[in-house]
């Protein structure tokens, strides 16, 4: 009656792990986890800090939810979900505080905001439902970079083309400046996350015809 | 009564959840594909967050926070309890999705089908447990403050998705080059909308 035993790292595994990067990317193919990808991405620190919150929690919570899957009854998993979720968010939120303070104060709310975070429970209730275990983990892993990805990049231009600095480190050298470049203040602002995000939605489904939307 | 009047205009125009701090974006991209349904769901949005704020400021202040369960007695004077506010809130903006729900489905039961999931899944809109979040964070001085800020946010956000809503039905006869369509031009449309509200910003009742 024993099944044959998958190995850990299967195609099947690894295709959790590399789809949600690109072809299933949770922000632009799957339309979750837009808000706080847009809010945190000034910089690329707090962005960075951000999407290493969001791996951790979706990676454990995946992993608890998968083993529970048997045994919680169908009425009452969205409340088991939140509260899983929640009892993450609340721990790694301490540890910011206790460890990263400053990045804990401008990512403010928006580290408790990772429990309405929708692509935790939207991975819970589609993968974690009804797969094992290390499945879950990777897919949750898998979802979380392929969020965290897009909030580097993002971070990345609006840090350079707003700021003039990546990670804080100066990278557009006194001698452009004086040329007459300025920071493009605009690029700061919360709107243009928008913009640059609708940006790469553009790259990426010019790339990739299957995505685009026919209506 | 001045006060209450301008922490309401400015959660409306100036620290608009949508365009400001970009909280409920999932179920604004997602139900603004006709202005019916976004008008349904922006209601109820109003609704939720016109009860939870409140109701989480009470909680907040006579349970959670620093200090807050001395009316218990004096020796609970530097109990801290505010680590427990995600749960808390969490559950009290579940029990009103579920009663925002039943009365929808008792009142008006084609806008129940028409908004389907997206009803249960106001629990997890980032704005509700955003609006409470900043609630806690901006420290208001009283219950009508809050409750002003609350709604002043519903209303805001109602405002940003029946916009985008109207936009969306006109665009989908205009030239928009196809790795945009849908997800894209919405996006940028946003961003466009976002930077028009920004002109409200200094705006002093």
């Amino acid at each position: 009656m024993s099944a044959e035993k998958e190995p850990l790292f299967s195609s099947k595994n690894i295709k959790l792990l590399t789809e949600p990067l690109n072809d299933s990317n949770p922000i632009t193919v799957q339309v979750l986890g837009i808000c706080s990808a847009l809010a945190v991405t000034v910089k690329v620190k707090p962005a960075f800090v951000m999407a290493l919150s969001v791996v951790v929690v979706m990676a454990v919570s995946n992993v608890v939810i998968s083993l529970l899957r048997k045994t919680v009854p169908p009425r009452i998993r969205i409340i088991v979900q939140l509260v899983v979720i929640a009892a993450m968010v609340i721990l790694v939120d301490q540890v910011l505080k206790a460890f990263l303070f400053d990045i804990s104060k401008q990512l403010s709310v928006f580290v408790g905001l990772i429990i309405t975070n929708c692509i935790i429970m939207g991975r819970l209730e589609a993968f974690a439902l009804s797969n094992k275990p290390w499945q879950s983990f990777l897919d949750g892993l898998g979802n979380a970079a392929g969020y965290g990805v897009i909030l580097i990049i993002v971070a990345f231009f609006r840090e350079l083309l707003g700021s003039g600095t990546v990670w804080g480190y100066k990278v557009i050298p006194e001698s452009v400046y004086d040329f007459g470049y300025e920071n493009n203040g605009l690029m700061i602002l919360p709107p243009m996350a928008l913009i640059v995000v609708g940006a790469i939605i553009w790259v990426q489904r010019a790339r990739n015809k299957k995505l685009v939307e026919s209506n | 009564m001045e006060n209450l009047v301008n922490i309401f205009v400015k959660s409306v125009f100036i620290d608009n959840m949508i365009f400001a701090y970009f909280l409920g974006m999932c179920s604004y991209l997602a139900v603004s594909k006709t202005v019916k349904t976004s008008t349904g769901l922006g209601i109820a949005v109003i609704f939720v967050l016109g009860f939870t704020v409140p109701v989480d400021y009470l909680i907040h202040n006579y349970l959670l926070k620093e200090g807050a369960l001395v009316w218990i007695s004096d020796s609970f004077a530097d109990v801290d309890l505010s680590f427990l506010s995600f749960i808390i809130f969490i559950a009290i903006i579940a029990s009103m999705v579920q009663l925002v729900e039943m009365i929808i489905e008792k009142f008006s039961p084609t806008l129940y089908n028409s908004l389907g999931i997206f009803l249960p899944l106001i629990a997890v809109n980032c704005a509700i447990l955003g609006g409470s979040l900043f609630m806690q964070e901006r420290e208001y001085n009283n219950i009508a403050e809050a409750t002003v800020f609350g709604l002043g946010s519903g209303v805001g956000w109602f405002l940003a998705i029946v916009g985008i809503a109207a936009i969306r039905e006109k665009i989908r006869y205009s030239n928009v080059p196809d790795p945009l369509k849908g997800l894209g031009i919405t996006f940028i449309i946003t961003g466009l909308m976002g930077i028009a509200f920004m002109g409200f910003m200094g705006i002093k009742l």
